[in-house]
């Protein structure tokens, strides 16, 4: 087999800031990972540049970069090794996304357990930022869904399930890729009758309101979102269309959909319109995003109960619109998202006031509630409010505003989310989760060389950093990364188990990793 | 690593005692810019500047001996700081000589100093580190050049044309790094008043070290290719550029 090599790249995250070029190598088999893995760890010159696998780039921040080292670039993993239709039970590869789950077994009925405002992320990916979605207060996160995974880690491949490493697997759930690299994954899917859902949507005239019908309301829907308006002021603030649903069953369609079960159980997304240029930035500001936040608003019915919504409309709107992160313009944009725990739902109402007193444009706002967190020390949610907002970069005190923002989670006892974040400070990351160094332990044991490397890892410190000044003995070096420390004994490294993903339907090839530059 | 939001978290100097140097130090550590190296002739006024950059709060704060004419440390100077220190997202170039036109034109070694420091020096010193910025695959390189290096002036062309020098060699060094994840910005401020300009008269348009930190700056945030301080500058010189040369040499300074 030919030793993996890459080609240099640009790289950014979903969010188009911070290009960093790295080795792009495809991992065309599970066998590369386990390669890759292995030149990573030799580096050049003495020091490791690291690699970090990478999916469908959806991350916006620099989670899925690794400048100067090596990107895996596992969508290539896209095998769907078993299915049990009985059970629902099925393994596939890290690289398989979730829009090539539901095509495929939405029609044969099974849904994925979680899924997020976009379809176009991989297994893997779901796994490294334990994603959520809408039913998080009924059903939690991705990885409380997965039954088992396969880890390729600098030390050796091991198949990790909650019992059999309890701290590796949830080391690895929100471990942002940097406990290892996901092979495959075992996941419990949730059975549908349909591909629809039945809606309730309604408006409500102020931030008060939502959050109360949210607060009373939401335990019995199994889906729950609200947008919120971030552009209205004064008695109108937080004015917010809330939508929330369960599955269909066929029974509860309409005639057209009920008498043709096919049709109720198609899963055939598209897309609608593709963004052909970046435009200059400031295209999205307070008055186009204004004007659309009206027609938002008042295109949503006041009160409307129990309205059949295809899935791809309910959880996916903005996949029908491709390279949409394109409208922000050549700067780019970050999410801000955030959760506090429930008694601080002020925390939301103040973060709002102050984006809306700036009229800064922001016209992807979201609320939501989460239900308990699982076990992962990185893991984002917790039990509380979570608000996401898309901002564009170029507002003149962006940075300290959102500084000022971590302030206030970090004091409330919440987080904000790292695969959503490009800017978050090391102290204010430390302060959010504080059981990093719990996470940092289990990561020394499977990688002691720290060969996992991101650019996110090095922002927040999570790799290792470099030797400390041989003059200042100031500087900590952190417990089993020094660069004293003699070289640690390696296990013999097994083989990766399995290799069934070699050949690559084109039905389902997913789009290559967003890339940027020439 | 650099955020999204342009902030950078380690910045090498070379030219650390350096006003405009110290000046940028002063905002990019408080905007969490944790490690901070000062490259620079040694002496109380770098050792200074260093103190002033950890009573700032940076993790790391050193100083390290550095000469700009010792064209052929360059490569071994680069290859310890990038060893010693890991990666840097910023390297500011801000080394350079002022001289005295006078003298110059009477003493040509003199002459010759000041173009070797600000432009054979400094671009042997460029290509160094640019080659480890390459290979970290990311990073910012900010050159200090000068609108005196637009046109040179028959006041001061030796200054002048080593700036144009290193201008132009930093404007072909940025192009044959695109794709490799480093950028070079060029920052052309006018007539800076400081240490360096003490007792000269200011040329139209001055500005100061923390006016020119502050777009040094703000052009790391927005990504820009070249900055003008102040900005009015790019509009002034788009015209002086095109001057006849009869009206040129009889501008005054």
């Amino acid at each position: 087999m030919s030793v993996p090599r890459g080609r240099r790249a640009l790289l950014t995250g979903w969010g188009r800031t911070a290009p960093t070029a790295a080795e792009v190598v495809h991992a065309v088999h599970p066998h590369i990972v386990d390669q890759a893995l292995g030149m990573a760890a030799k580096g050049s010159g003495g020091r490791t540049r690291g690699i970090v696998a990478r999916g469908l780039g959806r991350s916006y921040g620099d989670a899925a970069q690794n400048a100067g080292g090596a990107v895996l670039d596992a969508t290539w993993l896209d095998a769907i090794h078993q299915v049990d239709l009985a059970s629902g039970v099925i393994t596939v590869g890290a690289g398989v996304s979730l829009q090539t789950l539901m095509e495929r077994l939405v029609p044969l009925g099974w849904f994925v357990p979680v899924t997020p405002g976009t379809r176009l992320v991989t297994v893997g990916g779901a796994i490294a930022a334990d994603i959520h979605g809408k039913n998080h207060h009924v059903d939690g996160g991705f990885c409380s869904h997965v039954l088992e995974m396969t880890l390729v880690t600098p030390t050796g491949t091991t198949t990790v399930s909650p019992a059999s490493d309890h701290d590796l697997f949830w080391a690895t759930a929100g471990g942002m890729g940097l406990t290892g690299v996901i092979t495959r994954a075992t996941l419990q899917m949730t059975p549908v009758e349909t591909s629809y859902l039945l809606v309730d949507t309604e408006r409500a005239p102020d931030l008060d309101t939502v959050m109360d019908k949210m607060l009373t309301g939401d335990d019995d829907y199994r889906y729950s979102v609200a947008w919120i308006d971030c552009q209205s002021t004064g008695s109108r603030l937080g004015r917010s269309v809330l939508t929330r649903g369960d599955h269909a069953r066929l029974e509860d369609l309409p005639d057209r959909l009920r008498l043709a079960p096919d049709r109720a159980r198609a899963f055939v997304p598209r897309t609608l319109a593709r963004v052909p240029i970046t435009p200059p930035s400031g295209l999205l500001n307070p008055l186009t995003v204004g004007a659309f936040n009206e027609f938002w608003f008042r295109k949503a019915p006041r009160h409307q109960v129990a309205k059949p919504h295809h899935m791809t409309g309910f959880f996916h709107p903005l996949d029908g619109v491709g390279g949409w992160n394109r409208l922000y313009g050549g700067r780019g944009f970050l999410q801000y998202q955030f959760v506090v725990p429930d008694r601080h739902g002020e925390t939301v109402r103040r973060v709002i006031e102050r984006l809306s007193a700036l009229r800064l444009a922001s016209f992807l706002a979201v609320l939501k509630r989460f239900g308990p967190g699982d076990p992962g020390p990185l893991s984002f949610p917790i039990a509380g409010w979570t608000l996401a907002l898309d901002i564009p970069v170029g507002f003149d005190r962006l940075d300290v505003l959102l500084d000022e923002f971590d302030q206030e989670v970090a004091a409330a006892g919440g987080r904000i989310y790292l695969a959503k974040d490009s800017r978050v400070s090391r102290p204010a990351f430390r302060a959010m989760y504080p059981r990093v160094d719990e996470w940092l332990a289990v990561r020394a044991r499977v990688d002691p060389d720290g060969v996992l490397q991101s650019d996110l890892g090095r922002r927040l410190g999570l790799c290792t950093d470099p030797p400390p000044p041989s003059t200042a003995s100031g500087r900590k070096a952190r417990a089993g990364a020094g660069p004293d420390r003699p070289p640690p004994a390696r296990p013999p490294r097994r083989k990766a188990t399995g290799g069934t993903s070699r050949t690559r339907s084109p039905s389902t090839s997913p789009p290559s990793p967003e890339r940027t530059g020439s | 690593m650099i955020d999204a939001v342009g902030r950078p978290q380690s910045v090498l100097v070379l030219g650390g005692s350096s006003e405009i140097a110290q000046a940028t130090v002063a905002k990019l550590v408080p905007a969490r810019c944790r490690t901070v190296v000062l490259a620079g002739r040694e002496g109380p006024r770098l050792s200074e500047a260093v103190d002033r950059a950890k009573a700032l709060g940076a993790d790391v704060a050193e100083a390290v001996a550095f000469d700009a004419t010792d064209v052929a440390g360059h490569g071994a100077f680069a290859d310890r700081v990038f060893d010693r220190f890991g990666d840097f997202d910023l390297v500011i170039v801000a080394a350079g000589l002022l001289g005295d036109q006078a003298a110059e034109e009477k003493d040509p070694v003199s002459a010759a100093a000041v173009l070797t420091t600000n432009f054979a020096g400094l671009a042997a010193a460029m290509l160094a580190v640019a080659g480890h910025l390459r290979r970290q695959g990311h990073g910012r390189l900010v050159v200090l050049s000068s609108v005196a290096g637009e046109r040179a002036r028959k006041a001061n062309f030796v200054y002048g044309s080593s700036k144009a020098g290193l201008d132009a060699f930093s404007q072909g060094l940025g192009d044959s790094l695109v794709g490799t994840g480093v950028r070079v910005m060029i920052v052309r401020p006018g007539f800076v008043v400081g240490r360096m300009t003490e007792g000269m008269s200011p040329a139209p348009f001055p500005t100061t070290p923390e006016a020119v930190a502050d777009a040094v700056v703000h052009g790391i945030e927005t990504g820009a290719s070249v900055v003008y301080v102040p900005p009015v500058l790019r509009w002034v010189f788009a015209v002086m550029r095109h001057l006849p040369r009869a009206v040129w040499r009889r501008m005054p300074g």
